[in-house]
C-alpha cells in the first residue's frame, strides 16, 4: 500500500504504540483485499462488550489504553451486553458485569463515547453523500452506503477502534465506485407496510445472495420506506446476506434511475418478490406448540416513532401473566420516550425497556433462556429472528400488530 | 514435505501455515449466530454442522453470514483454546477478515474448485496463505 509520510510515521511509532499497531492491523486487511491507499475518516463507530471480547478482548483494551492510547476522530460505540439498571434482575452474571463497566471505563480513557446504540445513524451522526466513516455494526454500515450514500466497509471491533486510532481505513470495498454499482435487480410487487415486512424482503434477498459485494437494486416500490423501514430492511440485508449496500430507484442518493444504479453493468440477474413471497416468510416458521412468554423488539434498537407506536399499541393491554416483553433502545430515545410519556405507557402495560443494549448480545442470554423457560421467540425484527440462534431460541417473524397480540396472549398463531 | 493429493487455489490468504482436519459445511457461518463462543460448538438449531466441535479444525464455508461479532469473538475463542486452526470461505466479508487477522487465524477467500469435489471432512489438508493453495494431505480413513 501507498503509504503517506504521516502514515510512515505512524508505522515507525512516532505516534505512540497504539497507533503503531493499529496502522498494522489495517495494513494487513488492507493487503488482504488489496487496498492501495488509505482514507481519511472524521467519524467512527465500534462495537466494543464484554460478552462479545471476553477477557482476552478486555486485557487488550487495559494495555491498549495504558499505552496511552488516544482516539484521534469521533468515535461511538454500539450497542452493549447490559442495561446496569436491569443486569440484576435479569439474571446476568454479576462478575461480568463488573469487567463491562470496567470495559466502558477503558474506552471512555481512550476518547471512545460510549453512546452505547445500534442507530447512530438515526441518533448520532448523519454523514454526507461521499463521505468515508469506518462504522461497526452490519446494520449501521448499509444504513450508511444505501441511505446517506457515504462510504464504509463493515468494521469490526478492532479495526473500528484502530480506524478512531489513525483516523484513516484502507481503501477498498464500498469505499470504491465500482463495487458501490448494483449487481442484481430485484422487482418489487409487494406491498410491505410493517417493519417486519421489509425484514421479510431482506431475508428473502439476502439469503438467496450470500455475498459481501452483492448489492441489490430494489426497483417498484411503491412507497418509500421510512427511516425506520430502512433500517428494518438493511439490517436484514446485512444478517442474512453479509450485505453492506442496496439501492432503492427514485429513492436512495445513488440510484435515480436502475441504470444509474447499476452503472453501465448489465445486470446478471433479475428477480421478483411477490406479495406471495413475502407471506409465505411468515407461514414458514415452525410455531411448536403455539405458546410463546417471549416477545421482544429490537435489533435494532427502537426509534421514538417506534417507541411511540409500541405505546399506542400496548395502551389498555397488560403483557400475559407468565411472558415477557422486551424493548430495547438508545439512552437518547428512552429519555425522549419517558419526557413524552411513551415509555410510563409501556411499562405499565408490563413492557420492561432496556437501553444501551441490544437483546441478541445480552450477556448470558442462553442461561437466561434456560432459566426462563423461554423457547419460542417472537419479534417483528427479521435480524433479531437470525441473529439469535446461537442460544437455541426458536425464532418467529411476525408483523408488530400481531407480536403485540402474542405479548397478550401468550399464543402465537 | 507430506505428499500432497489434492490442491485448491485461493484467491486472497492471510496467516501463518497450518495442517489440520478438514471440517466442509454447505451452510454459511457467523460466530454470533452459530457458535457456542464457550464451548466451541455450532449450537444454532438445524445448522449443518449442529454439534460439531470447531477446536483445531480446518472449517470450509460457502459464505460468510452478517454480524460484526468476529472481529473480537475470534481472538476470544482463540483465548479459550477452541479456535479452528483455520477458516476457508467462499465468499467472506471484512468482519471474518479483520477478526483473523486481529487473531492471528489464517483465512482464505475464493477458491479455484468447489472443496467439496478434492476434500472430505476428515481428510487432513494443509493451508499455505503465502503460495494460497489449500493441499489435501491425506484422507480420512473409511
Amino acid at each position: 500500500m501507498e503509504l503517506s509520510f504521516k502514515e510512515q510515521a505512524m508505522l515507525r511509532g512516532e505516534m505512540g504504540e497504539p497507533v503503531r499497531n493499529a496502522l498494522k492491523l489495517q495494513l494487513e486487511v488492507g493487503k488482504f483485499y488489496g487496498a492501495r491507499r488509505f482514507v481519511r475518516v472524521k467519524n467512527v463507530h465500534m462495537m466494543g462488550d464484554i460478552e462479545v471480547m471476553g477477557d482476552s478482548g478486555l486485557e487488550y483494551l487495559r494495555c491498549t489504553r495504558e499505552k496511552r492510547a488516544h482516539c484521534s476522530v469521533d468515535i461511538t460505540t454500539n450497542a452493549r451486553c447490559a442495561d446496569f439498571a436491569h443486569a440484576e434482575a435479569l439474571g446476568q452474571d454479576m462478575g461480568e458485569i463488573a469487567k463491562e463497566r470496567t470495559l466502558i471505563g477503558y474506552l471512555a480513557d481512550m476518547n471512545v463515547m460510549t453512546t452505547d446504540t445500534c442507530i447512530n445513524y438515526q441518533t448520532l451522526y448523519q454523514p454526507h453523500l461521499g463521505e468515508h466513516v469506518a462504522w461497526g455494526d452490519t446494520g449501521t454500515v448499509i444504513y450508511a452506503n444505501s441511505v446517506f450514500g457515504a462510504r464504509s466497509n463493515f468494521e469490526a471491533g478492532p479495526a473500528a477502534l484502530a480506524a478512531g486510532l489513525t483516523g484513516r481505513t484502507p481503501e477498498y470495498g464500498f469505499h470504491l465506485d465500482e463495487h458501490r454499482r448494483g449487481t442484481f435487480v430485484v422487482k418489487v410487487d409487494a406491498t410491505l407496510g410493517d417493519f417486519a415486512g421489509w425484514g421479510a424482503l431482506g431475508k428473502i434477498v439476502g439469503e438467496s445472495h450470500q455475498d459481501y459485494f452483492s448489492v441489490p437494486v430494489f426497483d417498484g416500490i411503491g412507497s418509500a420506506p421510512t427511516s425506520d423501514g430502512f433500517k428494518h430492511l438493511g439490517a436484514s440485508l446485512a444478517s442474512y446476506g453479509s450485505m453492506a449496500m442496496f439501492h432503492m430507484v427514485g429513492v436512495t442518493p445513488e440510484a435515480p434511475t436502475v441504470e444509474q444504479a447499476l452503472g453501465g453493468r448489465t445486470s446478471a440477474e433479475t428477480m421478483t418478490v411477490r406479495q406471495a413471497d413475502i407471506d409465505a416468510v411468515f407461514r414458514r416458521y415452525d410455531i411448536g406448540d403455539g405458546r410463546c412468554n417471549l416477545v421482544v423488539f429490537s435489533g435494532p434498537q427502537q426509534s421514538l416513532f417506534e417507541m411511540k407506536c409500541l405505546a399506542e399499541l400496548f395502551a389498555g393491554k397488560r403483557v400475559h401473566p407468565g411472558s415477557r416483553v422486551f424493548v430495547t433502545t438508545a439512552h437518547s430515545i428512552l429519555a425522549d420516550a419517558r419526557r413524552l410519556g411513551y415509555a410510563q405507557a409501556l411499562e405499565a402495560a408490563g413492557v420492561t425497556i432496556l437501553a444501551g443494549v441490544c437483546f441478541y448480545i445480552l450477556q448470558n442470554l442462553s442461561q437466561m433462556r434456560i432459566a426462563n423457560g423461554w423457547t419460542n421467540l417472537v419479534s417483528n425484527s427479521a435480524k433479531l429472528v437470525n441473529t439469535i440462534t446461537a442460544h437455541r431460541f426458536n425464532t418467529i417473524l411476525r408483523r408488530t400488530a400481531e407480536c403485540v397480540e402474542v405479548a397478550v396472549s401468550g399464543v402465537v398463531k | 514435505m507430506s505428499k500432497v493429493l489434492a490442491t485448491i487455489s485461493v484467491e486472497r490468504a492471510f496467516g501463518p501455515v497450518v495442517e489440520g482436519e478438514a471440517v466442509l459445511s454447505s451452510e454459511g457461518f457467523s460466530p454470533r449466530y452459530d457458535l457456542d463462543r464457550w464451548s466451541g460448538v455450532i449450537t444454532k438449531r438445524g445448522h449443518k454442522l449442529e454439534g460439531v466441535q470447531i477446536r483445531d479444525t480446518i472449517l470450509f464455508f460457502p459464505t460468510a453470514k452478517g454480524g460484526v461479532a468476529a472481529g473480537w469473538a475470534f481472538s476470544d475463542i482463540r483465548s479459550k483454546s477452541i479456535a479452528p486452526k483455520a477458516f476457508v470461505f467462499g465468499r467472506t466479508n471484512p468482519v471474518m477478515v479483520q477478526g483473523a487477522v486481529f487473531a492471528n487465524i489464517t483465512i482464505t477467500e475464493g477458491w479455484s474448485q468447489d472443496p467439496f469435489e478434492v476434500v472430505r471432512t476428515g481428510d487432513v489438508v494443509r493451508i499455505d496463505p503465502g503460495r494460497k493453495v489449500i493441499e489435501v494431505l491425506s484422507r480420512k480413513a473409511t
